[in-house]
């Protein structure tokens, strides 16, 4: 018994397990054998974090799904009960809330960052789709969600999305009815949307987040230079020059920014969980009354540069779809990122001035459309007579809608014009 | 590439802190700012018995349960004996008495619960509406409110606060009638209704401040662990 090898046993039974799992191998790919640029910066942090967003959703969802009742009746008063007599409730649903909000702020950061960096271009276009589905099943399950608490805002919120499918031709008021299970915003929705929210879509989002991270450890991760690592590899052991381990230096370097994220997310959730009104709206204190339409009915920040651009677009031939398509393209435009780009570099640190230019006009519109679509359209007043007394921040919503698809559109023709710096031959550190 | 970090930090901040500055302000009315201390027990304990002698005849706030009051400093015995009219048992919601079908006939609409009304509208909100009530013979219960025109509410305080009278031109309210209590008194009256109110509306809140500064805390400390683990780790790569 004096001689007894802990390591040999605990190697004897990884041995067994490897023999009928990979388990050594699968560590090895995705974790102390995945080498990642040793160049990443501060924008590198927000994929590791929506990761650990998503497993905090799916945990308080659970605990949620254990005291929330889908009952159009009860519902309100459920999430009440939680708030006040579940222990830790309010914590928990805290944490559920301002994920949410949370989720979409790293996810929007993880794609701005994409994009700067050229992170969708060749070898890492389906990374990029992945990435897109991600986004899109994000925002269902946001939408999905936030009508259980059953508030006022939830509620017409809902009626308002659903509506939207209404003004598709022809197929239209059938598609809405039949995504409602009934002629309005109804108990049979909130059971529908429940089933979606609690286990429909966290089932894709789980396969695309796996999809997503498969595809990129079979390329290599992108990195601030754009340059590829696995050009300039050791003769004798193949090990990329500039790649560095994930685990344990991107291991050690994650908790850091897992840190400071907790400590922004704390304190949200600790001292302003409603985040004046952004993240848990005033209105949805208000149990949903199907006979009353509140004054304004805003969608939830994440939301909102794609609601501005919808009622930015106006009515052709009396029909709102040309709103509702140009909403949906918004969203979608983001997949055909990898095509559009045309760049001789991918990088926006060896690009031109133009592409900065253009990148900039971007980030404006988004910013401008999302404020914009948190209030309403008369927030900045009226025209004079000269243009017929038009909302000032509706002919500004068109033009940035039309800077926001110029971007995309012309993206082809700057890309290629752009007058690029010279790209180093290893990665900058 | 950290300068131009930085500057695009900077460039979204400013945007961020400028955008607002165009908003033009469509508050109709200017609301007063409710004179509160979620701290302040007297206070609280104070509210909770006007809640309870006034508005719970009409309106419940039926996901508070009176036991709760204790977080207040209030025993179950005081409950008992000085709050618990309308149920029996310290653990039972507030729960008005009033039947929603009869109120709707005798109000036009059935009184909101108020357990989360104050997350719905705003301290301010409340404490302006309870002071705004105005004489208005044009309407059914004679009461109108500057904050909230042609509402259902009759003036409940109006024994204590007496009457006032609206002036239309100046949009100023001036008391006609005194009422029991002088203005101060009146005001120090709604500002503990909202401050118990505002309790009501989320009883754990003192308690998740309490805990945010301990969470904090310990993470501040994780941060200073995780980054020397960090620099340790990486003082290899060169």
């Amino acid at each position: 018994m004096a001689n007894l090898d802990l390591s040999k046993k605990a190697t004897a039974l990884l041995g067994w397990v490897d023999d009928r799992f990979p388990l050594t191998s699968n560590i090895k790919t995705h974790l102390t054998e995945y080498y990642a640029p040793k160049n990443f910066n501060f924008w590198y942090y927000f994929g590791a974090l929506a990761l650990l967003v998503l497993v905090m959703q799916i945990l308080t969802g659970i605990f949620l799904t254990m005291n929330y009742k889908p009952d159009a009746d009860l519902a309100f008063a459920s999430v009440e009960y939680i708030m006040r007599d579940v222990t830790g409730g309010w914590l928990i649903r805290y944490m559920h809330s301002t994920g949410a909000s949370m989720f979409f702020v790293v996810i929007y950061l993880h794609m701005f960052r994409g994009v700067i960096y050229g992170s969708y271009r060749t070898p890492r276009e389906l990374i990029w789709l992945f990435g897109v589905g991600i986004f899109l099943v994000l925002m269902g399950e946001a939408f999905f969600g936030y009508l259980l608490p059953w508030g006022q805002m939830s509620y017409w919120g809902a009626q308002v999305i659903v509506n939207l499918f209404s003004s598709i031709p022809f197929i239209g008021p059938d598609v809405s009815e039949w995504l409602r299970g009934d002629y309005l915003i109804s108990d049979a929705t909130l059971n529908r949307f429940f089933a979606f929210h609690v286990i429909a879509l966290p089932l894709v989002l789980l396969g695309l987040v796996v999809s997503h991270l498969i595809a990129l450890h079979e390329v290599g991760s992108n990195n601030p230079d754009g340059v590829e690592i696995k050009k300039n590899k050791d003769p004798v052991t193949h090990v990329p020059l500039d790649g560095i381990p994930f685990h344990p230096y991107y291991t050690v370097k994650d908790l850091v920014g897992v840190s400071v994220f907790l400590i922004v997310f704390s304190a949200i959730i600790f001292f302003a969980p409603e985040m004046g009104g952004y993240f848990l709206e005033a209105n949805n204190f208000v149990p949903a009354d199907s006979l009353k339409t509140p004054a304004h009915i805003a969608p939830v920040w994440y939301f909102t540069p794609y609601y501005s651009i919808l009622r930015a677009v106006p009515p052709i031939l009396n029909s709102q779809f040309p709103g509702v398509a140009a909403m949906g393209l918004s969203v979608m435009v983001f997949a055909l990122l990898p095509w559009l780009d045309k760049g001789k570099v991918k990088s926006i640190r060896y690009r031109g001035a133009l592409y900065k230019k253009w990148l900039a006009a971007f980030i404006v519109s988004f910013l401008i459309l999302g404020y914009l679509g948190t209030v309403p359209s008369t927030v900045w007043g009226q025209f004079g007579s000269w243009l017929s007394g038009a909302d000032r921040a509706t002919v500004i919503a068109r033009i940035f809608t039309v800077v926001y698809f110029s971007f995309f559109i012309f993206m082809p023709l700057y890309t290629k014009r752009d007058k690029t710096k010279a790209v180093p031959e290893r990665v900058v550190y | 590439m950290k300068n131009n970090m930085k500057k695009f930090l900077l460039f979204v901040s400013i945007l961020a802190s400028v955008l607002p500055i165009f908003a033009i302000a469509n508050e109709e009315v200017a609301l007063d700012k409710a004179p509160i201390d979620s701290s302040n027990k007297e206070s609280l304990q104070r509210g909770a018995r006007t809640f309870v002698n006034y508005c719970l005849n009409c309106h419940s706030a039926s996901y508070m349960r009176y036991n709760r009051l204790m977080d207040i400093g209030l025993t179950e015995k005081q409950i008992k004996d000085n709050l618990l009219f309308a149920a029996d048992k310290v653990g039972d919601p507030m729960k008005s008495t009033m039947d929603k079908k009869e109120a709707k006939g005798w109000l036009g609409v059935a009184p909101p619960d108020l357990s989360v009304e104050v997350r719905a509208r705003g301290v301010d909100w409340i404490y302006s509406y309870m002071r705004s009530f105005y004489r208005d013979n044009t309407r059914p219960t004679g009461w109108n409110n500057v904050v909230y025109d042609k509402v259902a509410m009759p003036h409940v305080f109006w024994q204590l606060q007496g009457e006032q009278a609206f002036d239309h031109e100046t949009h100023k309210l001036t008391l006609v009638k005194a009422g029991t209590l002088s203005v101060k008194d009146y005001d120090s009256l709604v500002a503990n209704l909202v401050n118990y109110m505002a309790f009501m509306a989320e009883p754990a809140k003192a308690k998740r401040q309490h805990m945010g500064w301990f969470v904090l805390l310990f993470l501040g400390a994780l941060l200073v662990l995780t980054y020397k683990l960090k620099k340790e780790f990486w003082k290899d790569i060169k």
